[in-house]
């Protein structure tokens, strides 16, 4: 248990930080919630695993620790709101910055995403369409 | 009512708070800033009061819901506890006064915002409970992101996006931090842990080293510690003015998280954890000084120059709080208390020079005069006088006690040189910076904006307090001594009796 618990904190930690380290907003805030969920296992785990452990005490064979689970409860609903937030944010920043980059500038190499190579394909259909319109007109 | 004032200077901003965002007072302008500026006053009082019961009393211990404290959460204000939120709540009642000029108009929610903030950062001062300090620490940073960004703007929001994920990810660290300090203390409670970091098993040493220097990575990153500093100039820069002079307080909230938990907890006492991050806390303190002194003399807007000398005054701090002796924690908080309030006027003033300066706002460019020359001008050379540190305002002796704090050894070496330099390029850009805004001008101002009375009280009020700090020095620094000297005994809690033994009723009670 003790493996696979840990395991599950690292691999999602690792995760969090990757997209965290992406320059777009999107996968960012996804990163700081993969961080959140590793953060609230790892509190959870400071009162050190039990199975079978009820926080009460004197109703089961072994007695978990209460405090790491009032923790966690606290961080989730602060992470909740945080992330509520940052959502926000993030669509505020699109529409302010008219792209999702962290630094709000669009790098020229980044320009290969779905998006805006959709953005440039309908730019180049429309320049061609007004091309053709003028060569009709005379 | 006595026993209960610690916990009022966190009731009193959440109940305003939460009324000012209910139907009476939420529909209507004029009566949010009179509620606004009562509910600041009252805080003042209260934590005038609070001032002189701790002074007289000693350390005031609140436990909340009368659940003792290793278990409950504990309020805890001490002379230093107790000093701060006076500051904060002076500041707030300058901020408040400025906001209702102008400011509360270009967006909603500014004042409860404001009421939000001081919760935060007066529930961060007065707290004795290291989770509790992150509940509060979270108070005061979403309010901080609504505010950062109040007004709206391109500047602005670019500025919340970097901000806003650099602080998630550090309250992170700081869950990461909580969690293993739970795991290897057993407790959160911050006098507890003092008691009990001298017998932290072997095993667990690494751990909860681990754990400090994840704590000193968040704290670093709140108080703008060098290479956790680089969302500090852009985020002051491009907030709203009172909205940046309230957060002149906020970096003091990371130097005062250092020096209680790494100057207390893991302080001389803590055996094989005793100071843990010194050897880190140097360089980075000292890199932090010379950035900031690099990146004040290449600022290019008066918020910019005033937000740079904020990572300056950071760099000093750290320096007080590596050097970790009486005079040097003395001499820190007497200058902390001098530099958010000669930041928080310069902010205030950038913004007004902003309002009369049209286009050209606070950039160091030839561009029409100022409309009230003669009064902006001599608030701009006092406020200028305390940020450099010169004689007759309260500069120059925070910097004065600083300066001797350091006079031990070798260390005077790396010491001095730093923080007069800062002093020389505070010097040369704000004297650059006057002559630019108030003399290199061109046309006319036929505008007629004017100070509003608002905003000349609470400059006033401001710019009034460091000549007061000259006069009363020896008051003050003999305070700041004492208030040192509570803060290296640290937190001493009077009910603090040995954990009652945990009956386990388990088998044969459970069958019965």
């Amino acid at each position: 248990m003790e493996f696979t618990f840990a395991m599950s904190v690292g691999v999602l930690t690792t995760a969090g930080i990757y997209l965290m380290l992406r320059a777009q907003t999107f996968p960012m805030i996804v990163g700081l919630t993969l961080l959140s969920y590793a953060v609230n296992l790892f509190l959870f785990a400071s009162g050190r695993l039990t199975v079978n452990g009820a926080a009460i005490v004197g109703s089961s064979q072994h007695y978990a620790d209460p405090l790491p689970q009032a923790l966690v409860l606290t961080a989730i609903v602060i992470g909740f709101a945080m992330t509520a937030f940052v959502l926000i944010l993030a669509v505020r920043a699109r529409s302010d910055l008219g792209n999702d980059q962290v630094d709000g500038r669009q790098l020229p190499e980044q320009r290969s995403t779905l998006g805006d190579a959709l953005a440039v394909k309908m730019e180049q259909k429309q320049s061609r369409k007004s091309d053709n319109g003028k060569r009709k007109q005379p | 009512m006595l026993q209960h004032l610690p916990v009022l200077p966190l009731l009193i901003p959440l109940l305003t708070g939460v009324l000012l965002l209910l139907p009476p007072l939420s529909d209507s302008l004029p009566r949010q800033r009179w509620m606004g500026a009562l509910s600041a006053l009252l805080q003042l009082a209260v934590a005038i009061t609070l001032l002189r019961e701790v002074h007289t009393q000693g350390t005031l211990v609140y436990a909340v819901g009368e659940w003792q404290p290793p278990f409950g959460i504990v309020l805890v204000a001490d002379r230093l506890a107790a000093l701060l939120v006076l500051l904060t709540a002076f500041l707030l009642l300058c901020v408040q006064l400025f906001s209702c000029a102008d400011e509360d108009q270009k967006g909603r929610f500014l004042h409860p915002l404001l009421m939000f903030q001081a919760l935060g950062i007066q529930g961060a001062f007065i707290t004795g409970d290291l989770f509790n300090l992150f509940v509060f620490f979270e108070i005061l940073l979403i309010a901080s992101y609504a505010l950062l960004i109040h007004g709206g703007g391109a500047q602005k929001t670019l500025a919340n996006v970097h901000y806003v994920a650099l602080n998630l990810a550090g309250s992170a660290l700081f869950l990461f931090a909580l969690g293993i300090m739970y795991g290897t203390f057993g407790t959160l409670n911050m006098a507890d842990m003092q008691q009990r970091a001298a017998r932290i098993e072997a095993d667990d040493l690494y751990l909860a080293k681990a754990g400090a220097m994840l704590l000193l990575v968040v704290f670093g990153l709140k108080s703008a510690m060098t290479p956790l500093h680089f969302w500090l100039p852009r985020a002051y820069a491009a907030a709203p003015a009172p909205v940046a002079a309230l957060f002149a307080i906020m970096t003091k909230v990371g130097v005062y998280s250092l020096w209680r938990v790494h100057g207390t907890i893991f302080g001389a006492d803590a055996g094989a954890l005793a100071n843990v991050a010194q050897p880190w806390l140097w360089p980075l303190a000292w890199l932090t000084l010379v950035v900031g002194i690099i990146a004040t003399l290449a600022s290019q807007t008066l918020r910019a120059l005033t937000a740079n000398l904020v990572i300056v005054s950071v760099g000093s701090l750290l320096l007080m709080v590596a050097l970790d002796s009486r005079e040097a924690t003395a001499g820190g908080l007497y200058y902390l208390v001098h530099s958010t309030l000669a930041t928080a006027l310069m902010f205030l003033l950038a913004g007004l020079i902003i309002r009369q300066r049209g286009k050209a706002e606070d950039r160091f460019v030839q561009a029409r005069p100022v409309s009230q020359p003669i009064l902006l001008g001599t608030l701009f050379f006092l406020a200028a006088l305390a940020l450099i540190g010169m004689p007759p305002v309260s500069g120059f002796i925070g910097k004065a006690l600083m300066l001797k704090a350091a006079l031990v050894g070798e260390r005077a070496l790396i010491i001095w040189p730093p923080i007069l330099v800062g002093s020389l390029a505070a010097l040369i850009m704000l004297s650059r910076t006057g002559g630019t805004l108030f003399w290199r001008i061109r046309g006319e101002n036929s505008d007629p904006i004017r100070v509003h009375p608002s905003q000349q009280v609470a400059v006033w009020l401001l710019v009034i307090t460091l000549p007061l700090m000259v006069v009363f020095a020896g008051t003050i620094t003999g305070y700041a001594g004492l208030a040192a000297e509570d803060l290296r005994r640290g937190l001493q809690l009077p009910q603090l009796a040995p954990a009652p033994a945990l009956v386990l009723e388990t088998g044969g009670d459970d069958n019965a």
